[in-house]
């Protein structure tokens, strides 16, 4: 959302053209929940290259956001930017603020190993690592909590069962987790994000390595989760956008063009651009 | 589109064949030269082969008989500690090298220098050894030999390692790292875990590439008539036993060669089928 976009649609709510349109209010359902994350003029670059160009967004807790746009948006980008993976590799960095409970994650002091055990991710691709199931899910149980065996064998069992995974594996815990089918090890990577009791959860296209059946699984276990965390994930595939998600972000070449509750977004979307892009007509 | 240019489509298929033949010629060329080597090794090295030529020491010049105790014995030894002396620092340098080096200019120096200690001529790494630890000690010794022998175990063991740790797929750093693990823990429970076949093939293949080098041991232990546990003196070892013996005008000096030099191919070999079989299983859980 920036000045170059030519509003063809009668805008639903006032806007300024010109400059940054700033909404007089979030979308409806938003209010029902605090924000819990507040994403100001964001910006991020590639060595030089400006990568998404003033990101005004807020996810609310509880809630499922989904970014969907053409490949090479942001939007993975910005899913990047809110754990500050970028940081693993020199020459990017992002400017502007992200608030986390209103606490900007962005500042430079900020200890980047609690940040991440606060905020989990899952990847496009399962990455099991190369150890047993029971081990995949207590790495991370591990790393900042001091337990007994035996607490960790509950923990481990809570996370698989909360990932819908328990019943498959149960027999096999001491079995390497590259011996699960893709979307087995897609669902215990999300059992060892939600193990470690993030507050929230960044889904980065998780489901666009896996068959029809996994990934209903997958999106199942969305909706189950998004009682507890606040959730955004990244999708090439519009449906799963809509089954999925309380709230849309549409990006296009480093901008939001729109965001709004999902069924705004897929019925009466206020972007020409945005309805070009959800009808299929480009992307 | 055959019918419409089938001479072009003939002369390929005749360039084919050509290019196909020399191809034959040439891996054949290869093969029967490796095969020569290795049956002459095995006809005359078999006949060397007997309880006394392990468990004798070697013999005395015009005497009868002996074995290659000392010899085995001196080799395992200072092979043994050149492998514990240049693993952990190869392995800490290739894992600088793939991940901490990011964006540094150090690190393509140190990938240079590397890759010219990789290749240098073994006997060159022999000389400077022993300027720096045979001629201040006063002597030839078995510390000297290990070191020389440590030197030619390094720089194959970075690379190795680096190679193994770059096929590490960034998407598990980055799985561990959105754990919120500290680098080191993702390094040491993942990517080494990940690598750990791979890299021990390596160390493998460094160890075949000493058992067999005899220039570096020339300049630093020559050798010895008797089994010696005594770091600080003259060590015997298969290689430069096996290059004084093949040159003596004795009957059973030449045997014992012979049954070296079949020892240590032997050996060779069977660390790099140990080496392929560690690769091919880590290729199965990638």
């Amino acid at each position: 959302m920036s000045a170059d976009i030519t509003v063809t649609a009668e805008p639903r709510r006032p806007t300024t053209l010109g400059r940054p349109v700033v909404r007089p209010q979030e979308p409806a359902a938003a209010t029902q929940t605090a924000p819990k994350v507040v994403i100001k003029d964001v910006r991020f670059y590639y060595k030089n290259f400006e990568a998404l160009k003033g990101i005004n967004l807020t996810l609310p807790d509880k809630r499922v956001t989904a970014f969907i746009g053409p490949s090479g948006c942001g939007k993975s980008t910005l899913l990047r930017i809110l754990n500050r993976i970028y940081q693993l590799y020199p020459g990017q960095r992002a400017t502007g603020e992200v608030l986390v409970d209103g606490h900007n994650i962005l500042d430079p002091g900020q200890d980047l190993n609690l940040l991440r055990a606060k905020i989990g991710m899952v990847f496009q691709k399962p990455t099991p690592f190369p150890m047993s199931i029971h081990d995949n899910i207590a790495f991370g149980i591990r790393l900042y909590e001091r337990i007994s065996l035996s607490e960790l064998d509950v923990r481990v069992e809570q996370a698989l069962r909360r990932a819908a995974l328990w019943d498959e594996v149960k027999d096999k815990l001491h079995q390497s987790g590259l011996s699960l089918s893709g979307g087995q090890q897609q669902r215990l990577c999300i059992a060892r994000a939600i193990a470690v009791r993030p507050e929230i959860l960044l889904l980065d296209e998780p489901a666009s390595a896996l068959d029809p059946i996994s990934t209903q699984h997958i999106e199942e276990l969305i909706a189950e989760l998004k009682s507890d965390y606040c959730i955004a994930i990244v999708t090439h595939n519009m449906q799963q956008a809509a089954r999925t998600s309380d709230f849309t972000a549409f990006m296009y070449v480093g901008e939001l063009v729109e965001h709004a509750d999902t069924e705004t977004i897929f019925t009466h979307p206020r972007e020409k651009r945005t309805e070009d892009y959800i009808t299929g007509r480009f992307g | 589109m055959m019918r419409a240019n089938s001479g072009l489509y003939e002369r390929r298929r005749a360039t084919n064949v050509v290019y196909m033949a020399l191809s034959w010629v040439a891996t054949g060329i290869g093969l029967c030269i490796l095969g020569w080597i290795l049956s002459e090794l095995i006809w005359k090295g078999f006949g060397a082969m007997s309880l006394d030529f392990f468990i004798k020491e070697t013999p005395g010049p015009g005497s009868v008989g002996g074995g290659m105790a000392n010899a085995i014995i001196g080799s395992l030894i200072m092979t043994a500690l050149a492998t514990v002396v240049g693993t952990p620092i190869g392995i800490l340098t290739g894992t600088y090298l793939a991940e901490f080096s990011q964006g540094s200019r150090v690190a393509p120096v140190v990938r240079f220098v590397n890759d010219i200690l990789l290749s240098a001529p073994s006997i060159i790494i022999g000389v400077f050894v022993y300027q720096i630890l045979v001629v201040p000690m006063g002597g030839f010794n078995a510390w000297a030999g290990s070191a020389a022998l440590a030197i030619i175990v390094i720089p194959v063991v970075v690379r190795t390692s680096e190679d193994m740790l770059r096929l590490v797929p960034g998407s598990l750093r980055e799985a561990a790292v959105a754990l919120g693990a500290p680098q080191w823990k993702v390094i040491v429970m993942v990517t080494y875990r990940a690598a750990i076949q791979g890299m021990l093939t390596g160390v493998l293949l460094a160890v075949a590439r000493i058992a067999g080098e005899t220039a570096p041991l020339l300049f630093t232990v020559i050798s010895n008539q008797f089994t010696s546990f005594n770091m600080n003196g003259e060590m015997a070892n298969l290689p430069v036993t096996i290059f004084q013996f093949a040159n003596s005008p004795y009957d059973n000096w030449v045997q014992l060669a012979w049954g070296g030099a079949m020892l240590v191919t032997l050996a060779i070999l069977l660390l790099n089928i140990v080496a392929r079989l560690l690769a091919s299983w880590s290729n199965r859980t990638p």
